[in-house]
């Protein structure tokens, strides 16, 4: 798999948790899998949004689930097909009306209410009971065109953290997303740890995921959702429960000022040239909402949305034309500003640890 | 006929009487030349030109999913804008479904029914004629649009509130230019759904209907009940993006979901309505060329029924990641598996006919194998995708868009071209290649495994549906290669195929007759195809009367039958009873005309100036509108015959006119009303999805249309439907000054019932721009009075005929017809003033 430079690491590590962590079960069932399909379908669980991965509890009881039905339907199709092949090529032979109508009654209606039922008893049993573990970490996300505004609460004080287009998870920890949207549809979706839902405004709808395998995931919307909507993504890890907790306390304290000059200055321009107008650096500047919140954007990983690494170069080319990365971004263009106040906006940023 | 002294005891022996009839015959049903050859209404005609025109809107969806696929061969192609891909995936889903889809399972209909059912046209060829240019017109406009950057991206399902807000008339194109196409869709139906049940040869009972006439009568039947709730969405929806009126506006009292509920009631019976019509050929290929009948005709009918039934209650599993509760999770995901067993029988039941029979290898047994091993994969993930809890990894992703297309291109697409090959000969009168069918075949089938295999995989690695690029590092890089590379080879098949049906055709590719050794009615066809449709209308005791009944073609040649000649110079059909097809009636069917193909484009002008928000031009292109169809109406139907009765034939006597039930108008009527309050229901459902979301609906504060207007309203409108009723019966009576004061002051009640209607919400100061409250209840009324006007125009029609002489005691099919409307006027009505008026004092 050719990895660009900018998502090497999290790749390669979540490949190599795959391949320690997948079960005896799960290995045996893709064996069979890969064995009655295509070979391709090997390499299938591999990926940082793969569905099959299998990170998450609810995503490993459906990939489960999916890899038996494929084996069955795998027979099915040999069976079904074999046998209208087989009608077609033989000299007569000895197949008569009453067979016939075994047939039908056998294929068309006893058996697949037989496997559909045994399918249904299993399959529902994965529906969602509605109830939340008492101990679940709660995180709000609100889809927006086409960005994540998240918001964790602070175990300390229970006031809101607001970051953006980045979550961090405790590993074996449920988790409660509490989606909503902005003005139109969007779903929400982490296909290593589990299934989407959708993002409404106006409504409220709950999603409770169990993260079982640390790693390095992505996220994506699942909806159309616009112009851009192929580029509205996030970055997921997770982590262990100290690791999480110290990243918690670091984003709930407010940014510090930079010390270095072009730092400073790009903390003037950020007020100066308007960016305060959208986007809050707490601690700094209060003003606007309507962006993301910018308190901490230097130690997320990714800039527009899982679109571009977080590097200097990148957030000067994302801030000085925002539609030429992301079409239709709402943020307006600053490549009116001297390079030079881009460089130093851009280090101001990264400096936001 | 026999008057003149002849050698011959029966006159049909006698060579000269028999192509004396045929000289007669040919030149009443032949088409019109030179440019008055558009005037055409004949089915194989129009039939043609309906097939020719969907499968050009495939081919040119077809480019739409090339330039996709050329855009997503690699990651962070930049062939491609977002912008262009978004309006592409749009208008590629709308074209294949309403352009394509529904549209090709009218048009093969109106090609091959009237064959399969002995008859020499569809009742009402005129309205087939007007459906095609409809669709026709509609299909440019919507297609047209992506050439000038205009085409719609809300995505072929146009989720509001992502299109009810979005700038520009793409939306307002998708809308108002399918809504026109839908309209098509009804009168086709409407057309089809008559045709099965009343222009079926005599003797055809029930139980001995070709298959194919089942499933016509099933998918016309499920048209009616699917497309209206979408044409209620689709008013909904133009009344918020022009008038800002907040159905879907979750801040002022609307949800995006009433939407969603509506379009998949439409949309997946729509599935069902694309699948059902190929399996429908399939039935009549299988039999063919198994050399028997079909191995179990009760089970085939029974099950197609049971799907279309089913394919009702399915459709929330297009909602499964919404977050409804998990209980309407469970019910729907079994429901949705419950349709796997009636379309597992009839995939069993042709398997069982290959079986039991010996096998003739063929072009359109290769495509219904190939159909039949691409449908059972599609077929099995959607039994996977079913199930809730999988859906919520799968839905959305291109694990969906495999498991769609495997079902459409196995469930549709292959059985359709396998019956492009086998009927090309009752259409043309010539055979396609076998050997180019071959090749077509198999760069087709390998073309789309290619294509469409790897995308479960693409899906399932976490790729969603409508992106219009992706990065390099999430390892779907070649998967993406592999599906363009199979797009294009099954494009090179689909050339192939088209090749072989435009090509020129030379004497060695004329078909002889019954190319097929088939059973079934329309292979009795001469070759090549005589204009007339039917030498003669047969007498059909039997499923397969080529196999089973004795000296059938002997008897056809000769004129046999029913109906051998054209004495009158007209065109001329058997109506027969709807369960034992007795004959009750000779129709003398329209002939060519171009008031059709004018009343179709002035109703396209309305639509597509609504578009463009001109509403005065709308209204003027509406009023041609409507003169050109009371033109038509008073010129074209309900005629007065020159004589009271025909003699058929075979000693069976009809009447030339006949009224109420047993004519076709009067079910046409029926079946066109059906659906009306099916859309009807689809805006009170609106009403009552509204009660259901908010805490409190009517909301507290909200003012209402009060009780006495609307109460006044339903009085008037039963005052309305009374002197209708009344003016009918004193008509029949002969009192024929009563009905025509009856009359009037049944189209006075109307005028004054729909004021009152209108005058509810209008006193009492309600601004539908303010609240889904408000909106809705004008959605309502609007509706309503729109139809009491419609319901008006038929009483003054009615009256004017009475004093023209058209319509008399004994010819008075208009006013059964009118108030067969009536019936369905009133109860909307009536439904319209509990709701508005009543409902609220309940809550």
């Amino acid at each position: 798999m050719p990895a660009s430079d900018r998502d090497t690491d999290h790749t390669a590590r979540t490949g190599k948790r795959q391949a320690e962590g997948a079960g005896a079960t799960d290995r045996r069932l893709r064996t069979i899998g890969a064995l009655l399909a295509l070979p391709l379908l090997a390499a299938a669980c591999e990926g940082p949004q793969s569905a099959l991965s299998g990170a998450g509890q609810e995503g490993a009881e459906v990939g489960r689930l999916f890899w038996w039905m494929l084996g069955a339907a795998a027979v099915i199709w040999l069976l079904v097909l074999g046998g209208a092949i087989w009608a077609v090529m033989r000299p007569l032979g000895r197949f008569g009306e009453r067979g016939a109508n075994y047939l039908v009654l056998l294929g068309g209606v006893v058996a697949p209410t037989l496997l559909l039922s045994v399918l249904l008893f299993f399959g529902l049993n994965l529906l969602p009971d509605g109830v939340m573990p008492e101990e679940r970490l709660r995180v709000e996300v609100r889809g927006e065109q086409w960005w994540w505004r998240v918001r964790y609460s602070d175990p300390a004080t229970g006031e809101l953290i607001a970051t953006a287009n980045e979550i961090r998870l405790p590993v074996d920890r449920p988790v409660e997303f509490v989606l909503d949207a902005d003005e139109v549809i969007h779903s929400f979706w982490i296909p290593a740890l589990g299934g989407k839902l959708d993002m409404f405004p106006g409504r409220v709808n709950r999603l409770l995921l169990t993260p079982r395998r640390e790693g390095s995931y992505l996220g994506a919307c699942a909806e159309y959702c616009g112009l851009s909507h192929a580029l509205m993504k996030f970055t997921v890890e997770v982590e262990d429960a100290a690791g999480f907790d110290d990243w918690l306390a670091r984003q709930a304290a407010p940014a510090t000022m930079p010390a270095g000059a072009a730092e400073r200055r790009g903390a003037e321009l950020f007020s100066a040239v308007g960016c305060a107008g959208c986007h809050r650096i707490r601690g700094q500047s209060d003003l606007g909402d309507v962006g993301p919140d910018l308190t901490h954007v230097g130690s997320r990983p990714t800039i527009g949305a899982g679109l571009l690494p977080n590097t200097p170069q990148n957030l000067l080319r994302w801030i000085a034309r925002p539609g030429a990365v992301k079409p239709g971004a709402k943020m307006p263009a600053y490549d009116m500003l001297a390079p030079a106040d881009l460089a130093d906006l851009a280090a101001y940023l990264t400096a936001l640890k | 006929m026999s008057e003149t002294q002849s050698p011959y005891s029966d006159p049909q022996d006698d060579p000269d009487v028999r192509r004396a009839q045929e000289e007669r015959l040919s030149r009443v049903w032949a088409a019109p030349r030179g440019w008055r050859y558009f005037s055409a209404v004949n089915n194989d005609k129009v039939g043609i030109w309906y097939t020719l025109t969907a499968l050009g809107f495939m081919a040119f969806a077809g480019v739409l999913a090339l330039l996709m696929r050329t855009q997503l061969a690699i990651p962070e192609n930049d062939f491609l804008s977002a912008d262009t891909y978004n309006q592409m995936f749009t208008l590629h889903g709308t074209a294949m479904m309403f352009l394509f889809a529904v549209p090709i399972f009218e048009a093969v209909a109106i090609l091959i029914l009237p064959a399969i059912m002995g008859a020499r046209d569809l009742p009402f060829p005129r309205l087939s004629a007007f459906g095609y240019w409809c669709f026709l017109i509609g299909g440019i406009f919507v297609a047209g649009s992506i050439f000038l950057d205009a085409a719609p991206d809300g995505g072929w399902f146009m989720y509001p509130p992502l299109s009810t807000k979005q700038g520009g008339i793409g939306a307002d194109i998708w809308l108002l230019g399918l809504s026109f196409i839908e309209v098509a869709s009804i009168a086709a139906a409407v057309e089809l759904i008559v045709g099965v049940l009343k222009c079926r040869p005599p003797g055809m009972h029930l139980n001995l209907i070709p298959l194919y006439g089942w499933y016509v009568l099933i998918v016309g039947a499920m048209i009616l009940f699917a497309f209206p709730p979408l044409i209620a969405g689709d008013f909904l929806f133009e009344m918020e993006r022009a008038f800002d009126w907040p159905f879907f506006d979750p801040e002022r009292g609307g949800d995006p979901l009433l939407w969603q509920h509506l379009f998949w009631i439409f949309g997946h019976p729509e599935v069902y309505i694309i699948f059902l019509p190929s399996i429908a050929l399939l039935a009549m290929m299988v039999p063919t060329f198994a050399g028997r009948p079909i191995a179990g005709y009760s089970w085939v009918v029974l099950s197609a029924m049971g799907t279309g039934f089913i394919s009702f209650g399915l459709w929330v599993h297009h909602m499964f990641t919404t977050g409804l509760p998990s209980v309407s999770l469970g019910f729907f995901s079994a429901a949705s598996e419950a349709v796997a067993i009636p379309t597992g029988i009839q995939i069993f039941v042709f398997v069982a006919t290959l079986m039991l029979g010996k096998v003739t290898r063929s072009v359109p047994m290769l495509f219904a194998l190939g159909a039949l091993a691409i449908f059972v994969a599609g077929g099995l993930t959607g039994v996977m995708l079913a199930i809730a809890p999988f859906d919520f990894q799968a839905h959305d992703t291109y694990f969906v868009v495999a498991h769609l297309h495997y079902t459409l291109f196995g469930g549709m697409l292959f059985p359709l071209l396998g019956g492009v090959y086998y009927y090309y000969p009752i259409a043309t009168g010539m055979m396609l290649s076998r050997r180019l069918g071959v090749w077509a075949f198999w760069l087709m089938f390998v073309g789309f495994n290619v294509a469409f295999l790897p995308m479960h995989i693409t899906g399932l690695l976490g790729m969603p549906r409508r992106v219009f690029t992706y990065s390099a590092d999430m390892g779907w890089t070649a998967l993406n290669m592999t599906s363009t590379i199979g797009a294009f080879i099954f494009a090179a098949g689909f050339l192939v195929a088209a090749y072989d049906v435009l090509r020129p055709k030379g004497i060695s590719d004329r078909a002889k007759r019954n190319p097929w050794n088939a059973g079934t009615t329309e292979w009795m066809m001469e070759m090549p195809p005589k204009p007339w449709g039917a030498r003669c209308v047969p007498h059909v005791e039997s499923r397969y009367p080529l196999w089973e009944q004795k000296d059938f073609l002997k008897n056809y040649d000769e004129g046999r039958y029913y109906l051998n000649d054209a004495p009158d110079g007209r065109r001329e059909t058997i109506i027969t009873s709807v369960l034992d097809a007795e004959p009750i009636q000779c129709l003398r069917v329209a002939g060519p005309a171009f008031l059709p193909m004018i009343s179709a484009v002035l109703l396209g002008a309305a639509f597509i100036l609504a578009t463009f928000k001109m509403y005065t031009a709308t209204g003027i292109a509406s009023a041609l509108f409507l003169g050109a169809v009371l033109y038509w109406n008073w010129t074209g139907t309900a005629e007065h015959p020159e004589k009271e009765e025909r003699d058929i034939g075979l000693g069976k006597k009809v009447p030339l006119y006949v009224s109420g039930a047993k004519s076709t108008g009067w079910w046409a009527m029926f079946i066109t009303m059906l659906g009306d309050l099916t859309a009807f229901l689809g805006l009170a459902f609106g009403y009552f999805f509204f009660w259901t979301v908010s805490p409190v609906f009517p909301p507290e504060d909200a003012q209402g249309p009060g009780w006495a207007w609307p109460a006044l309203a339903g009085v008037l409108m039963l005052t309305s439907w009374a002197a209708t009723l009344a003016a009918r019966q004193m008509n029949g009576e002969g009192r024929v000054g009563a009905a025509r004061l009856s009359l009037a002051a049944g189209a006075g009640a109307a005028v004054a019932g729909a004021g009152a209607l209108i005058a509810g919400p209008w006193f009492s100061g309600m601004d539908p721009t303010l609240h889904s409250y408000p909106a809705i209840v004008w959605a309502l009324v609007v509706w309503t009075a729109a139809h009491a006007g419609a319901g008006l125009v038929m009483q003054l029609y009615c009256l004017a005929a009475s004093f023209a002489g058209r319509l008399t005691p004994r010819y008075d099919a208009d006013l059964w017809n009118v108030s067969l409307y009536w019936h369905f006027m009133v109860f909307t009505a009536v439904v319209t003033s509990l709701v508005i008026g009543g409902f609220p004092l309940l809550s």
